[in-house]
């Protein structure tokens, strides 16, 4: 009798796991607390609380390799779950452009979309003798060696691509001359930029707005189609006549075996999350701005970037 | 005044039945992940986070609980140092020199006491200096660039001769063990994977947790197998917990040094708590007149490195605060928190969200005193844990090792890496090669080159900007001296007296 009773409820344990497994799960490719651990969070509450799933995201943190081992496990052992979204960003596709996920491709995975974005800065210390970018990138033309460059990615990476797009659209041949140092993280960037070690620092918005409104540092653009809410009196790049635009955006991707029906399911839940009130608190809340683009026009845009990002890797040396 | 009415608005934040309980769970939790072989502070206050997500906490209640537990796994992770020659994560590395000799010398409640307040010290005089000096002491780090950095990485590596093994040139040989290891992953200068063979998980380079592990926990392993379990360092004497005054007098002077250094390379982001904890001992030894007693049992080499660590992470708070660049892996993770919790640092963190940082001051104080009190107790059981057989104790710790190590990114690769360290622990102390060096070549290997690299990319490749200016001048000197030195002073007093009070093994 115990032992039948024991059977029965060892049973019901089971079933009961079951249905957890069976819930949506969104993996965060580091540690929690960074930029992809926030993006799943926030997107996992939320498709919870607008009704899109039907019981609470899994949130499971996957680090190593920058993502890689992420990507690696999702294309070779999960390549047809419909249960199942990566937190992705641009550091996403640089990586991928650069082929540094051991061999994998973009093309294994589907991008789903993007909801927000960290638009990129270039930024002077507010002693510099730069006033705009038009100055900064006379002195950079005129003499390459006298402006350097410092960014929270390591060289190659996506602080790094800002100035040197920039650069190449002011029409630098040889953009391996562009001096740049990688350091821990773009407050440190900023650190060795107001300290004088460096001349001017590329990093993302976000990381910024507590020296822009201390007045230590002088934002010269920001790298967005147009002026970002809240920063009216910061010109973009494009208005000073470099067609630049590079934010860092936040969205997923899915696995690369799901069927469409299950692909544009995800696109529709995702752009409910990036018109809900929720998204739009969580998003002025942590200095993102508005940086939406879902389905197939998001993977057109994905594989223009990507293809930019292999060119100018391959000039500078970081790939063959 | 202002500063006492804004410590009072602080703790009339902090202070409440409910934060007071949050600290008290804090502070045992982080003492546990702290003195657990694997499980660093990093780890603990990262898994912390979703908790306190799913548990609705305010932001006050959740950055009490959090820094509780940083400080909680500061002092915790001298404990498995002490009583196992285990450190319980990288900072407490320092503390086994001398505090596993006096464990096996039946004096592990000492070494635990004078500890325990050798931290409380540290981090308490670093939460005052917080407090008082926070914004002038962020323009340090302004001071620092490559250069600097490198410099005062170069210091590190030239007074590692200052560890006191017998040998000098196996101290050597292990330092250029750890630096050939930080030389794995990602070059950050190219962009370029060096020595990685095409697998992931080598990209980000070795975990010194990983490094730390293997080879203390899992060489102990090999050594206790290969012995039938006879041999095993494992087996110290236990005598009765009183408190020391006598020890806590003669260390007062080594606590205050420990303090001084930890809190100057816990301002600069680039050093961080083990940099602190390393110089505070070596600093130590060099001001010792009983030089020799060092590495055998001497109570003041276990003062000043705790004292140096816990006042590293109280200094590493400054430039988090008020720059918002993290000075260590904690602190790294305890930014992340207050980034989700919608406050962000920097400059204008004090004038702005004055509450949220003096909150933050008096949790911190109030998390010290928690631990102090906590800590003279619970001395008594953590020596009872020697009691249990070391055949159960072992498997035991090296088991909790594996699923701490696992824990850090998910994946079994990291466990196997861990073993082989495991190997080279082995290999190493059977041709009495210290282990120690090896760690401090691959914590401050990949710092210093990145640095070195960085100053190149910055002067062209001119060497003389290495000098230039008169920061790195000065570290410069020192790090001369202090290589230098010793060489002296051997020959001056060539033939030391014999220490009355050191105690052979």
């Amino acid at each position: 009798m115990t032992r039948l009773t024991l059977s029965a409820l060892s049973l019901g344990a089971l079933a009961a796991l079951a249905v957890p497994a069976a819930a949506t799960e969104c993996i965060a490719p580091a540690n929690p607390g960074g930029g992809w651990d926030f993006t799943c969070r926030q997107i996992g509450r939320i498709l919870y609380e607008i009704g899109e799933v039907p019981a609470p995201v899994v949130v499971t943190n996957m680090a190593g390799a920058g993502g890689g081992v992420a990507y690696a496990n999702v294309v070779n052992e999960r390549n047809t779950d419909e249960d199942l979204i990566v937190a992705a960003s641009s550091a996403t596709t640089t990586r991928l452009a650069q082929n540094a996920f051991g061999g994998a491709t973009a093309d294994q995975v589907r991008f789903v979309g993007s909801i927000g974005g960290d638009p990129g800065v270039i930024v002077v210390a507010n002693d510099s003798p730069y006033q705009s970018l038009n100055d900064l990138v006379d002195a950079v033309l005129a003499d390459p060696g006298s402006v350097a460059f410092a960014g929270g990615s390591a060289v190659g990476g996506f602080d790094h691509m800002k100035p040197l797009q920039i650069l190449r659209a002011a029409g630098l041949e040889d953009i391996r001359q562009v001096r740049y140092i990688g350091v821990d993280g773009g407050a440190d960037a900023i650190t060795q930029t107001v300290g004088g070690f460096t001349q001017a620092m590329t990093g993302d918005m976000s990381e910024i707005v507590g020296f822009v409104r201390s007045g230590e540092v002088r934002v010269l653009a920001v790298l967005t189609e147009e002026r970002v809410p809240g920063f009216e009196d910061i010109p973009t790049a494009r208005e000073q006549g470099y067609d630049v635009v590079a934010v860092n955006w936040r969205g997923i991707y899915v696995p690369g075996g799901i069927s469409d029906d299950a692909f544009h399911a995800w696109a529709d839940r995702l752009t409910a999350v990036a018109n809900s009130e929720q998204w739009q608190e969580a998003m002025v809340a942590n200095g993102l701005a508005p940086f939406t683009r879902v389905g197939d026009e998001f993977q057109t845009w994905i594989d223009g970037v990507i293809a930019q990002t292999q060119e100018l890797s391959r000039e500078i040396g970081v790939i063959q | 005044m202002d500063i006492l009415s804004n410590l009072a608005m602080g703790f009339s934040i902090a202070l409440s039945p409910w934060s007071l309980m949050l600290a008290v769970i804090g502070c045992f939790i982080g003492t546990i992940v702290g003195a657990l072989p694997g499980l660093g502070p990093a780890n603990g206050v990262a898994l912390l986070i979703p908790i306190t997500f799913s548990m609705g906490l305010d932001a006050m209640s959740a950055l009490v609980l959090l820094t509780s537990v940083y400080y909680g796994a500061m002092y915790g992770g001298r404990i498995s140092s002490i009583l196992l020659n285990i450190p319980g994560d990288e900072p407490a590395m320092m503390t086994t020199l001398d505090g596993y000799p006096m464990a096996r010398q039946g004096r592990a409640g000492e070494a635990l006491v004078v500890s325990g307040v050798a931290s409380f010290v540290g981090a308490f005089l670093a939460t005052i200096g917080l407090m008082l000096l926070a914004p002038v002491l962020s323009r340090v780090a302004y001071q620092f660039g490559p250069a600097e950095y490198f410099a005062l990485y170069l210091l590190a590596f030239c007074t590692l001769g200052g560890l006191g093994s017998n040998n000098q040139a196996k101290s050597a040989l292990a330092a250029l063990i750890g630096l050939g290891i930080a030389m794995i992953g990602l070059d950050k200068t190219t962009g370029m994977p060096r020595f990685t063979f095409g697998e992931l998980h080598l990209m980000d380079g070795i975990d010194f947790l990983v490094a730390i592990v293997g080879l203390f926990a899992v060489s102990e392993v090999f050594f206790f197998i290969e012995s039938h379990g006879k041999n095993s360092a494992i087996g110290v004497v236990l005598d009765k917990v009183t408190i020391p005054w006598k020890a806590l007098r003669h260390t007062t002077g080594a606590m205050l040094r420990g303090t001084g250094i930890g809190f100057v390379a816990g301002i600069l982001p680039g050093a961080g708590a083990s940099l602190g904890s390393f110089l505070a001992y070596v600093a130590e030894k060099a001001v010792a007149k009983d030089k020799d007693s060092f590495g055998k049992g001497n109570v003041r080499g276990v003062a000043a490195p705790e004292a140096g660590n816990n006042a590293a992470a109280g200094g590493a708070l400054i430039p988090m605060l008020t720059l918002g660049v993290p000075g260590s892996g904690t602190t790294a993770v305890l930014l992340a928190l207050l980034l989700t919790l919608n406050i962000t640092p920097g400059p204008l963190l004090f004038t702005e969200r004055p509450e949220v940082v003096w909150g933050l001051i008096a949790a911190l104080l109030i998390a010290n005193i928690v631990l102090l009190i906590m800590n003279v107790p619970m001395v008594k059981i953590f020596v009872k844990i020697l009691s249990v057989p070391s055949h159960i104790l072992l498997p035991g710790v090296t088991m909790v090792a594996f699923v701490g190590i696992y824990s850090l990114t998910g994946s079994t690769f990291d466990m196997q890496l861990m073993v082989a360290f495991g190997i080279l622990g082995y290999v190493c102390r059977k041709l009495d090669i210290p282990t120690v060096p090896i760690i401090l070549g691959i914590l401050l290997g990949n710092a210093m080159e990145d640095n070195l690299r960085r100053a190149m990319v910055l002067s062209n490749g001119d060497w003389t900007y290495l000098f230039s200016s008169s920061v790195s001048t000065g570290l410069w000197i020192a790090a001369i001296v202090g290589f230098l030195a010793p060489i002296f002073l051997r020959r001056f007093l060539k033939r030391p007296e014999v220490q009355p009070e050191a105690i052979g093994d």
